[in-house]
């Protein structure tokens, strides 16, 4: 996993080989580096908090789509015990893009859905580069009432370039899909708990996140479009994405400050993917506060108080 | 009542300029290019005499059409847009919002508000493409949250004609938002067991489409209307072969159990009325 960087984290990587150096120098030739290593670590530590902090809204989306960064389905196994994945929309097909099913988290017995991307260039292919089709959708809408019946919590995992673009998905109602789920899951009288864990993207996303917490990883973003679309739709040169992810403001912090999501998940130092097992573990540990705060309010109150949490979205003026 | 021709070349503006000069009467049909007589065209309801094709209409001509004379209230006109990401691409968004004002004379892409058809009371929303293509951010949801309040509390059917590029990129994650908030308020609408009638119009495509517009009891859209969740240009880009022959338009949604009717213009109001007196 730690095969992959982005050019911003060269520095990292370059103080890491370093270190994995002196590591192996000291255990070959038994002489003692250790005050060294352990000088080389603060000071990786801290390039790894500076170097994340500096980081442009652009750079942030090329982390968020980091190819070592944890999926789904990495976050269910980590998080998870005794997960039964469940397939199919019972209309047409098993979209690979989403991924749902049972688990046991904690002391609850969760709905976990999720979008769902490759790692190799198969598994890309396979999950459609984590781009549903609309039988993922209706997939995850019938799981959440599944849910619904017996009174289980759902969790979402959002990690999507988008829905996807293509004849077959129109034809089968890709917008429609999308729609229903935004209002079903008005209705639905379970807790609902989203997160976005790598990319939000559009209403590909959106259409697993309608929830009464909507929570986001540090980096992690989320938005209308994407930075390329934005570029090639508003400045016509597909050249301007830095231009347009500055512009769209889809970092978890922006998405805090215009009041769109509820809490910002710390990712540890270097992000999730310099270590899955940690972020895992940051993640449990919240969803858990979450599904204790959630678990104690009354049904009805749950749907009236997602329903208010939407209704309120937007800034507009008015005389 | 306002209308334009948007001209490809300018050699062809020179051209329809020329032939408009002397009395202002005459224009050319966008599909079959065809000279049409303009009073024609108005009274026809801008659907076109000799291949009847259905020209864009601006949302208070949506209204016009669909109400009875006079009946219509404006509601939610003081709502207007902010700048909440302070949006700049080659142009700042307050720009662009001050520019189709002037030129829409309305303050954002939708009129919302109430009135009779036949007799009994709607809510309508009509949305304006005119307005940077009809696309939806915070003001268009709010408006069409509040049109659905108040369906629900007066029990007043529910009308929409939309006409929209889809979310507004200029109000970035707020836009997609709207979304979420207008097919949240129609779960409320649902739940009063007030009808709502979707009627599509070109084009509809992006968040529009996957929200409120494909959420209607009854879906109707013009003949020929563009209707989808991705654009053509983007699809074509990405599977990297060109589109079939009537892809996304009305009577392909029809074919493939997306939409309940494809209605010519001048039957609309009626059909509407109709699908509202079976259901009372
Ligand atoms: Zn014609």
């Amino acid at each position: 996993m730690a095969g992959q960087y982005l050019d911003f984290e060269e520095p990292i990587i370059e103080l890491e080989k370093k270190i994995a150096e002196l590591k192996s120098l000291s255990k070959n030739n038994g002489v003692d580096f250790s005050g060294e290593i352990r000088r080389l670590h603060r000071k990786a530590n801290r390039l790894k908090d500076s170097l994340l902090s500096r980081l442009t809204r652009w750079q942030r989306t090329q982390l968020a789509r980091h190819p070592s960064r944890p999926y789904a389905m990495d976050y269910i196994s980590m998080m998870t015990e005794d997960f039964m994945e469940l397939h199919g929309d019972r209309h047409f097909g098993d979209c690979h893009s989403i991924v749902g099913g049972i688990a046991r988290l904690e002391e609850w017995s969760v709905f976990i859905i999720g979008h769902q991307k490759g790692r190799d260039l198969k598994e890309k292919m396979y999950r459609n580069f984590g781009m549903p089709q609309p039988e993922g959708y209706r997939k995850a809408l019938r799981l959440m009432k599944f849910a619904e019946k017996f009174g289980k919590p759902i969790i979402t995992l959002l990690d999507t370039p988008g829905a996807y673009p293509g004849i077959g998905a129109e034809e089968r109602g890709q917008a429609e899909a999308i729609a229903r789920n935004l209002i079903e899951m008005a209705n639905i009288s379970v807790p609902i708990i989203v997160v976005v864990i790598g990319e939000g993207g559009s209403g590909g996303a959106l259409a697993l996140g309608v929830g009464n917490r909507v929570l986001m990883l540090e980096h992690s973003v989320y938005s209308v479009i994407s930075p390329e679309g934005c570029a090639a739709i508003l400045w016509e040169d597909c050249k301007k994405v830095e231009e347009a992810a500055e512009a769209l403001c889809l970092t978890s912090d922006d998405l805090f400050k215009l009041g769109v999501i509820d809490e910002i998940i710390k990712e540890p130092l270097g992000g999730a993917h310099r270590n899955p097992a940690a972020t895992a573990g940051i993640l449990r540990r919240v969803l858990r506060r979450h599904l204790q705060e959630l678990t104690s309010i009354p049904p009805k109150d749950l749907v009236e108080q997602r329903r208010e949490k939407f209704r309120n979205m937007g800034a507009f003026k008015e005389r | 009542m306002a209308w334009f021709i948007r001209s490809k070349t300018p050699k062809e503006k020179l051209k329809v300029k020329k032939i408009n000069i002397p009395e202002g009467l005459w224009l050319k049909c966008d599909s079959c290019k065809e000279i049409i007589y303009k009073t024609e065209l108005d009274r026809n309801f801008r659907v076109c005499p000799k291949c009847s094709f259905h020209h864009r209409m601006n949302a208070y001509e949506r209204i016009i059409l669909l109400t009875d004379d006079e009946s219509f209230v404006e509601k939610d006109t003081g709502i207007y847009p902010e700048d909440p990401l302070r949006f700049r691409d080659v142009k700042r968004y307050k720009e662009r919002l001050k520019t189709y004002t002037k030129k829409t004379g309305i303050k954002d892409a939708v009129v919302c508000g109430e009135g009779t058809l036949n007799g009994r009371n709607v809510q309508i929303c009509a949305m304006e493409f005119g307005f940077m293509g009809g696309s939806m951010g915070s003001v268009v949801g709010e408006k069409i949250t509040r049109a659905i309040e108040r369906a629900v509390n007066k029990k007043n059917p529910f009308i929409t004609v939309s006409c929209s590029g889809g979310a507004r990129m200029q109000e970035g994650i707020l836009s997609l938002m709207q979304m979420a908030k207008t097919s949240v308020a129609l779960a409320q609408l649902s739940e009063a067991k007030v009808p709502y009638i979707s009627v599509l119009a070109d084009p509809v495509t992006g968040g529009v489409t996957a929200s409120f517009a494909m959420l209607g009891d009854v879906i109707i859209a013009e003949p020929g209307a563009l209707v989808g969740f991705a654009g053509p240009r983007v699809i074509e880009q990405t599977i990297k072969q060109k589109l079939p022959e009537g892809f996304q338009r009305a009577e392909f949604l029809l074919e493939h159990g997306m939409i309940d009717m494809v209605v010519h213009r001048k039957e609309l109001k009626n059909i509407i009325d109709k699908l509202l007196t079976l259901l009372r």
